[in-house]
This record gives structure tokens, sequence and C-alpha cells, in this order.
């Protein structure tokens, strides 16, 4: 099986799936740890209870994702190796430090308090519990900071410089790990987080306030998911911008992808709006535009002339169609965002924000949406950086392990099977805890656990039974 | 010059070091899946899942280290492994995949709880050969040529390796067992105490098998372990063995808590020492030494900051989440 294939497309296949399913858990988790920090600091302010049965509601959920996270996380550190090679030995000196980084003050502070956050509250305490809760939440910050850093370096390059044995090696710490798209891909990534996992609680807000109105738990979430989406979408709208004027700047050829420039413009470019980008021929198909406003949105100047794919040679053109279609697909589910937020401000300032049945449906419907514009924004600035793994300096062919295809391919279907089964189940059992109803005295997942020895608090008697 | 061999030397410790905790911490809740099916009986199995369950994913960290930092530390040794094990890899990750849900799914459901019970087992036993599998390849050598591995992909695949993979599940088998002498009570704590005595004579028998084996894939860890003044250095390391064998012995026979996990882990230790004395100094036996793989100085330089603040503050708090779930999970009601 595989005779013939290519294997850098198929090493590609794998890449692309094994990290499409992985970002989808840390997409969520990053947000929901945040959430479930603000839900423990409000209840230990307001000594409100359906804080703590929101909390540990949500609690449940975080659990499950956050395994599923762990364990497809571990995967893409071993990808370098594995499949990626020459990338790993080539980059290794700048890449992998960042990614040490990521393991030791991120990683391991998650792990190392996600015990206490999931089973401990009885044992510790609600103070020690909530700086459990926090380091957990700092923790998935943290880990966005350095991942995105390192992606942001194969996205432009900065503060490197090559060796005899033709790796890239630092030459600036700082600059390597500031490099120019990194804070605008860092703000939009977060905030990407913070909305998916918004739409996420207001969507299981809106589905059992269709069922009961009146649902304390229901009420807190959805209102709090919503003030989310109203206040967060524009700034994300905002951020999404000025990261493309950064792209415009640092990876033209990415934009031409992304707007579907294949011919220069001299006197302002148009918006296409849609079309069918036809990569062999160099051009739109049934295109729908609005002539000079893409010169007018990247360059603030209707007749700012703008430079085409034709400028760029065919060998250094990304797969345009996926780069153009994922972008729109990210941008249209941005603006709908925009519009679920806005929607809900004037239906919470009429004082319906519990008693519309069609915000209920319509958040309900965008349940789903921030993973899915996850996943286009990701693709769009994966494939837009093709036919490059680092932009402009190592291209995606000479990156590659020295496999030949049946191995690539075979692990390739091996990875495919054993995700559906686990994500199929995994999606199985997240919904049936987000259909059940936050409970008054809801617990957490420490009741999985069995009663032991010591009782509620740790007594001496375990310590002197241990010391033999 | 002789700052860049001391730096290579010292991330060779560290990543040998976090390796070394993978394999212990790691090590026993592997170990956990690996003895699931000799406990059938699911209040059993709900003990032995709860004794770990805060703390594995902190445990499976340190895999994740030992893969990041060999990627910074020694790129090359990893852009040359990777590929030379990539079966035994891409078996160990998706076991690892089984296994981890498995933690959370089966407490999600009753109609399939039993599946993921197997998803558990089956992922642990495939992980912990793999990488036993992993170990044999890597101390047999592969084939090297300029940058790259020059092999096909079932070059890993011989006698040897499926011998240090068996040897490896039997191994963490006993960590898992000893572990649950000390965690558990009663009926459970009993036959965990009868599988150790069973996999500790198994392992004893595997540390021989893979001792006397060895010498005969390179000449140079003869020379390595045998040769003068070699073997002043290297001849304690089977007599400490011996006397930890003793100490275990006469912990299993005394029916004490503590000290046959820990002794255990001496064992293990003792094990992971002589596999450093072989391979020392290189990464990649007899082709790539930690010197030629090393990353350039400010790579390994930048990372030391890091390593030498976070490590000790890493385990500290690692030591608090395991003191916090400290002393025996009891069987019990409290859980749906």
């Amino acid at each position: 099986m595989f005779e013939g294939w290519d294997a850098v497309a198929l090493a590609r296949a794998q890449f692309a799936f094994t990290m499409s399913f992985h970002i989808i858990f840390p997409a969520f988790s990053i947000g929901l740890a945040s959430y479930l920090a603000v839900l423990e600091g409000l209840w230990l302010i307001t000594k409100r209870e359906v804080f703590i049965n929101l909390f540990n509601y949500w609690l449940k959920i975080f659990a499950v994702a956050f395994g599923m996270g762990v364990v497809s996380g571990i995967v893409m550190s071993y990808q370098f190796g594995t499949n990626w090679a020459a990338f790993a030995d080539k980059t290794g000196p700048v890449i992998g430090p960042l990614m040490a980084y990521e393991v030791l003050t991120a990683f391991f502070l998650e792990a190392g308090f996600l015990g206490v956050m999931l089973f401990g509250l009885e044992r510790v305490g609600p103070r020690l519990h909530f700086l459990a809760t926090l380091m957990v939440a700092i923790g998935t910050l943290i880990s966005a900071f350095w991942i995105l850093s390192a992606n942001s370096w194969m996205q432009t390059p900065t503060g490197h410089a090559i060796n005899a044995d033709g790796q890239f090696v630092a030459a600036d710490w700082l600059k390597l790990i500031f490099n120019p798209s990194f804070p605008y891909r860092l703000v939009h990534m977060v905030l990407a987080a913070y909305l998916t996992t918004a739409l996420v609680v207001g969507a299981v807000g809106a589905y059992h306030l269709l069922r009961d109105q009146h649902l304390a738990g229901a009420r807190v979430m959805f209102s709090m998911a919503m003030w989310m989406a109203t206040l967060v979408a524009p700034i994300q709208i905002l951020a999404g911008d000025q990261h493309g004027l950064n792209t415009l700047e640092h990876q033209p050829t990415k934009i031409m992808a992304m707007e579907g420039h294949f011919v220069s413009h001299k006197d302002g470019a148009p918006l296409i709006l849609f079309g069918w980008p036809n990569q062999t021929a160099g051009r739109i198909d049934y295109a729908i535009e609005i002539p000079k406003l893409g010169s007018v949105i990247l360059k603030h100047s209707p007749d700012a002339p703008m430079a085409g794919l034709d400028t760029v040679p065919r060998e250094n053109w990304p797969p345009v169609p996926i780069t153009f279609w994922s972008f729109r697909i990210m941008v249209g589910l941005g603006f709908l965002m925009l519009g679920l937020g806005m929607l809900s401000l004037w239906l919470r300032w009429r004082g319906r924000l519990y008693h519309s049945p069609l915000l209920h449906r319509f958040a309900m419907v965008m349940g789903p949406a921030g993973f899915i514009a996850v996943l286009a924004g990701w693709i769009t600035t994966e494939t837009g950086r093709q036919p490059f793994t680092v932009y402009g300096l190592l291209r995606t062919a000479d990156s590659v392990s020295p496999l030949a295809a049946p191995a690539v391919g075979s692990s390739l279907i091996a990875f495919i099977i054993v995700y559906f089964i686990v994500f199929i189940a995994g999606v199985v059992y997240l919904l049936r805890l987000m259909a059940q109803p936050p409970h008054p005295g809801e617990h957490g997942p420490s009741k999985d656990l069995p009663a032991r020895a010591a009782g509620i608090t740790p007594a001496a008697g375990t310590v002197a039974e241990g010391a033999r | 010059m002789s700052i860049a061999i001391d730096l290579a030397t010292v991330w060779a410790f560290i990543i040998a070091f976090a390796v070394f905790v993978y394999v212990v911490m790691d090590g026993f809740d592997l170990g956990l899946g690996i003895l699931f099916p000799f406990f059938p009986n699911k209040a059993d199995r709900d003990v032995i899942m709860n004794s770990v369950a805060p703390v594995w994913d902190g445990n499976e960290t340190w895999l994740v280290l030992g893969g990041g930092g060999m990627m910074a530390a020694f790129p090359l040794a990893y852009a040359v492994l990777m590929p030379a094990l990539y079966t035994p890899m891409i078996v160990m990750l998706l076991g690892l995949v089984f296994r981890g849900v498995a933690f959370e799914f089966r407490w999600r459901t009753q109609k399939e709880r039993n599946k993921w019970d197997v998803a558990f087992a089956g992922g642990s036993i495939l992980a912990a050969l793999a990488q036993g599998i992993a170990l044999g390849a890597i101390l047999q050598g592969v084939h090297v040529e300029g940058r790259h591995y020059a092999g096909g992909w079932w070059d890993w695949l011989t006698p040897f390796s499926i011998l240090t993979g068996v040897s490896l599940v039997v191994g963490y088998a006993l960590l898992g067992a000893t572990w649950l002498v000390m965690k558990t009570e009663d009926s459970l704590r009993e036959r965990a105490y009868h599988f150790s005595w069973i996999l500790l004579i198994a392992m004893l028998v595997a540390i021989g098998a893979v001792s006397v084996a060895t010498p005969f894939l390179h000449v140079q860890y003869i020379h390595r372990w045998f040769a003068w003044p070699n073997i002043i250095l290297t001849a304690p390391v089977p007599i400490a063995v011996a006397a930890v064998t003793a100490m275990l012995l006469r912990a299993l026979a005394n029916k004490y808590d503590y000290q046959p996990f820990f002794l255990t882990l001496a064992l293990f230790a003792l094990s992971y020492a002589g596999l450093g004395i072989s391979m020392y100094p290189y990464i990649v036996p007899q082709s790539i030494t930690i010197w030629q793989a090393a990353s350039p100085e400010n790579s390994q330089v930048f990372m030391l900051f890091g390593v030498s603040i976070l490590i000790p503050l890493i385990l500290a708090y690692t030591a608090w989440a395991y003191w916090v779930f400290r002393g025996k999970v009891r069987h019990g009601a409290g859980y749906h």
C-alpha cells in the first residue's frame, strides 16, 4: 500500500490531521481554564452557591477535554522527529528551546496543579484550591505564549543565523522570540480561545434556557458568555485586521493568496468577496468583487498599487484555493459572532436576554463556530506559508524525514482510525455532560474518587501508617 | 572548546534525568495498566485508577520534556533516532492516547466502561512494549549516513529489541504492583504482593538476559564494562543490583508498605546507570556522540538558565501534589 505515493504529501496530511485534531482542545481549554478561575474567584468573593455549582459543572467537562488535549499534544511533540526529521535537525537549536521552555514553564505547571484542581478541593481547602486553578489557567496562557512564538518564528523568522551544518542558530534570542508576527498572533489566538469557549458556554446555557428560562445556573453562564461575545468579538475583528496588515508587511504572498490576488493592480486592487481560485490558470473564476476596496482595507487608500502572485515565481505560490476559502470561512464566522454579541446586547437592554428563544437558538447554532473559525484561521496561516516550513528559508519538501511513503501512509491511517474513535467517544461524553442542567449542589470530578482513610483533611494517621 | 564539552555532558545528564523520571513515574502508572487484566473486579479497578488519576498527567509531561529537550539540546540525535524508531514511536503514541483518555472516559459511561478498561490495559501494554523495543533498537545502533537515518522502517525489529521490550513491560508491571502494595489495602494489596513476587523474579531474569546479550551487540560494550581500569567503576553496579535485590526480597517477605516500591525504583536506577555506562558518550550508539549532536552553545546555555531554576520548582510542586493525595486509596462509597 502507498507505493508510488508522495511521501511529502502524506507527511503533510498527517501533520495537518493530527494538528487540527489537537488544536481544538487547547483552544477550548485555554478559555475554559480562565473561565473556571473566574467562576471560583467569584464564588470565593460573593459566596453565591451558583458560582461553585457552575465551577463544578464545567470542571467535569474541562477534565475530559483537557485529557484529550494532553494525549494529542504528546503526539505533536514527537511528530517533529518522526515525520519532519530534517526540519528538527535544522531548526532544533532555535525552535527546540522555545518548546522546552513551554514544557518547563507551562505543561508542568498545568499538569502539576491539575490533580489538585480536579480532585483536591476537600483536601486542600478553597484558598489553596483557587491557587491551583489559577496555576492551571496561567499555565495554559504561558503555553500559548511559547508555542505561538515558535510558530511565529516559522512565519516571520528573525534573530537567527545559519551555521556550517546548515542549522538555524540563535543570534539574538529576544528578536527571535519576539519576532514581528508574534504579538499579533498571540493576541489573535488567545482572543480566539476565549471566544470559542464563550460560544460553547453560551450554547450550553441557551440549550438549558430553552427548556427552563428560570434555571439560575443557565442564566448566569449564558449572561457571562454573551458579555464575552459582545465585548471580545469586535476586539477580535480589530486584532485580526492588525494581524492582516502585519502579514502584508512580512508575508505578502500569503495575503495575495488570502485575497485571491493573482494579478497585480497598479491603481487600486478590488476586494474579491467570492469566487473560485484557479491555481493553474492563475485567475479567480466567477469572481464577485468590489473595486478598490482591497486597497482601502490593506493600504488605507483606494488607488494604492498592490502586487499580485504574478510577481512571485510559481514554485513559491501557496495553494491559493485552500488559503482563500479558509480565510473567508474564518472572517464570515467572526462577523456572525459579532452579530450574536450585538443581538444579545440589544435584547439584554430590552430585558429579554433570558426570554428570547430566537437568541437562544442562534447561540446554540453558534456553539461550534469558534472551533471552526480557529481551524479555518490556522489553515489560512499555515497553508499561506507554503511551500515553506520556515518562510522563505526552508522548503517543506526539504524538511521531511527520510521515510518511504508506505511508512508515512500506514501511520496516517492508524492516526485517523484511533483519533476518530477517541474523538467520537469524547464528543459524545462531553455532549452528555453538557446535556445535564447545572444542579444546585453540583459535585466535581472528585466524587469519582472513593473516600480515603484520611477523610476530608489529611490526618496524621496516614503519615504514621506510611512511615514504615 | 572545553566549555562546549562540559555543556554537552551537562545536557546529556539533564536529558537522561528527564527520561529516567519519566520511566519511573509513568512506569508505575503504565504498570497499573499492564496489571489491569489481572484485576477483573470493578471495585478494584476503580481504586487502581484513582490511585494515579491525580498525577498521571504530570508523569507523562516528563516524556514531553525528554522529547522536546532532546530536540533542543541534541537536534541531530532527535532527527536521526525518531525516523529510525518510527514504528515503535507511533505505536507508543497511539497506546498513550488510548490509555490517557481512558482515565476520564471510563467514568463517563456505564455501558462502555469495559471497552475503556481494555483500552487502558491495551494502550499501557503497547506503550511499554514500544518503549522497551525503542531502547533495544537504540542500543543495537542505527544506520546513519551524513546527518540522516539511512535504514529501513523495520530495522528496529530484532530478537534483542523484543527482549528489551518484554523486559520493560515486566519492569513497569513490577513498579505498578509495588505501587499498589503501597497505596491499597486488604485483598487488593494481597494480590499485589503476590504479583510483586512473580514479577520480581521475572525482572531479575530480564536484567540478567539483557546484561548478557548487550555485550554481544558491539565489541565496544565489552571494553567499556570489562577492560582495565573501567572495571573498577563498573563492577559496583552488579554488586549493588545484588544488594538491592536482597533488600527487596526481605521487604516483600516482611510485607512492608513503602519499601518494595522504592527498592524497585532503586533497581530501575541501577539498570539505567548500567545503560548509561554502555552508551556514554554516544547518543546514537557507535555513530553520533553527544558532542556531535549538541546544539550550539547559546541554545544550550539559554535553556540551562531555565532548567536550573525551573526543574527544582517543578519537583517541589510535583512532590506537593503527591503529598496532597498521599496515603491509602480505599474502596468506598461517594462516587456515582
